[in-house]
């Protein structure tokens, strides 16, 4: 350690720095801008997200770059994860709109958290240090609390917040339990000298297994692995459908980025330990995912339990620990977020301002109601199955191909067949759509906005399906 | 002279008894807020003897930063307490089970 001080790069910060300011700058402006005018809010959160992009894109370095004492790094994976999380919140964001003036809870709060949140996000994504990745973790946490709990006149958003909170407490718990063995083993915070640090010992060695076990039974509270995975449906389901969409979609991609900033980049050297016990978490999520999703009668709730077997997928990719496989678990979590997040729109589409429409029931006979929303909702169910030509296929597919190519077959096979007890609620919801009869026949009326950005989100991961080379080459490129 | 250990073995307590009251406690929410506390608490303190046995500064400045951060989600917590206490009218750990499956 030197005494010198040398001024960080600032410029490589500047998306962080940029949207900071943002969001500052809305939660002042919103102060002054009265509820007819809350619209302001939202554009001016939009254009924030926008320009952040922009910032995001212009000062993107070609290779991985490190700065504040190595505390932050900005790299291809980072730029692209990040890319992608802006656009995911900004398409929630405008979901949200119309569904949260329905609930009166239209408010400024609502984008200034979600704006940290994301702000937290982008840290997680480019933290290159134990202290950065902590911080990054709590401000997206704090903020999707706060976030769950916002519709205060609903009783199932206060519980929900309430267990959210306590399990995502433990969870950061473990994970600086864990943190704080590495640091005793290693005597060091920064990823780079921890994997050089690690290097140097015996991989067997007590101290290091022990905190990864805590390390990793952290990470898979937040992604919500089984058995770790106990807060996701009743959170999903107690939230306001537009806290749920932004839940399931954005902060799933940033836990990827964790996994590999701590497993992959950090402990590359215990990958024999880490690996044994991403394959238990991901047998069982497959497992628990898909079945109990079975049994759900409300669609959050079959969502919530689907997010948890598309989990249980992220992690095989992951635990190949091939570049092939890290880059297949990027192309998928990037895909499943834009997936969820139309699946959770649906919802809205179809809830009114006395009742949320999120039982499987309300689903009855869609197609007679509007006939292109169930279809595009037929594409969203078939990518979520896996069903060719939709982008799903080729997500499944690619983890498949590096899981095998690392003699895991079995445990492709297993993946296989909780996928195909998976198809069948998947179907289910296209059965009620197309061929159950309606109880009540009104043609249903969307928003042009909201049916614009439905179809465009749905027809996406068709086309992503149908042209998958461009955004695989791209998942491809980030790890050579 | 206290050895390393000695701290090591005090904070995995703290931690279990953390863990624990957070899972066996069945009363009162407040005690799961206080157990959480206790859990960032034994953590900091790992970190501490850590920091001054490895003679190195830079696990008291994590410290640091977990208290602040602390202090931010107990803020949040109790929030969300007052919350779910004006809709519900208890803070019975078994009271709340409106959702399930």
């Amino acid at each position: 350690m030197t005494n010198s001080f040398t001024m960080p790069d600032f410029a490589l910060a500047s998306p962080e720095i940029f949207l900071l300011t943002m969001a500052c700058v809305v939660l002042i402006a919103d102060l002054f801008i009265n509820d007819d005018n809350r619209v302001l809010t939202y554009v001016l959160a939009q254009l924030s997200l926008l320009g952040t992009l922009i910032v995001t894109l212009a000062v993107a370095p070609a290779e991985a770059t490190y700065t504040f004492s190595g505390t932050y790094v900005s790299d291809p994976m980072g730029t692209i994860l990040k890319s992608v999380i802006y656009l995911v919140i900004a398409m929630v964001f405008l979901y949200s709109r119309g569904y949260l003036k329905d609930r009166d809870i239209f408010k400024g709060e609502y984008y200034v958290l979600g704006l940290f949140g994301v702000l937290g996000m982008m840290i997680m994504v480019s933290a290159h240090n134990f202290l950065t990745i902590y911080l990054g973790l709590e401000l997206l946490s704090l903020s999707v609390y706060a976030m769950v709990a916002f519709h205060k006149d609903s009783l199932q958003a206060s519980e929900a917040a309430m267990k959210y909170f306590i399990l995502g407490a433990i969870a950061s718990g473990m994970l600086l339990y864990g943190m704080s063995m590495f640091y005793g083993a290693t005597g060091t915070l920064d990823i780079t000298e921890l994997a050089t640090a690690i290097e140097g010992k015996d991989s067997n060695d007590i101290v290091l297994i022990f905190g990864l076990v805590f390390v990793v039974v952290g990470l898979a509270f937040k992604l919500g692995a089984v058995p770790f995975h106990m807060w996701i449906p009743d959170v999903y389901h107690g939230a306001p459908t537009s806290v749920t969409m932004y839940i399931s979609s954005a902060p799933k991609i940033a836990g990827f980025a964790l996994f590999m900033r701590l497993l992959v980049e950090g402990m590359g050297d215990l990958h024999a330990g880490w690996q044994d016990m991403l394959v238990i978490l991901a047998v069982l999520s497959l497992a628990v995912g898909n079945i109990i999703a079975l049994a759900q009668t409300n669609l959050k709730r079959m969502l919530a339990y689907s997010t948890i077997s598309h989990v249980g997928f992220i992690l095989l990719g992951i635990l190949a620990g091939t570049n092939a496989g890290y880059s297949a678990s990027m192309f998928y979590i990037i895909t499943y977020a834009v997936t969820a997040m139309a699946g959770f729109a649906l919802i809205i589409i179809l809830s009114r301002r006395d009742s949320e429409a999120d039982n499987l029931s309300d689903l009855k006979g869609l197609s007679r109601r509007s006939p292109w929303i169930a279809f595009m909702m037929l594409l969203l169910m078939f990518s979520m199955t896996g069903v060719p030509p939709t982008v799903g296929f080729y997500a499944k597919l690619l983890v498949l191909q590096a899981i095998i190519n690392v003699d895991m077959v079995w445990l492709a096979g297993v993946a296989v067949g909780f996928s195909v007890i998976g198809a069948f609620y998947y179907l289910r919801v296209i059965k009620l759509m197309f061929f159950d009869d309606v109880e009540n026949d009104s043609p249903l009326k969307v928003p042009a906005e909201m049916n614009i950005a439905f179809s465009m989100n749905s027809l996406a991961v068709l086309f992503v399906g149908l042209f998958p080379g461009a955004l695989i080459a791209m998942c491809a490129a980030v790890f050579v | 002279m206290i050895a390393l250990s000695d701290y090591l073995i005090v904070s995995a307590i703290l931690f279990s008894l953390s863990v624990a009251g957070i899972f066996i406690n069945r009363k009162n929410i407040i005690i799961l807020l206080m157990s959480v506390e206790l859990m960032l608490l034994a953590v900091n303190m790992n970190f501490i003897a850590f920091s001054y046995y490895l003679n190195d500064t830079a696990g008291q400045v994590f410290v640091f930063f977990i208290l602040t951060v602390a202090a931010a989600e107990a803020a949040i917590g109790l929030a969300i307490l007052i919350v779910l206490f004006r809709k519900r009218h208890s803070i019975n750990v078994d009271d709340i089970s409106e959702m399930k499956g």
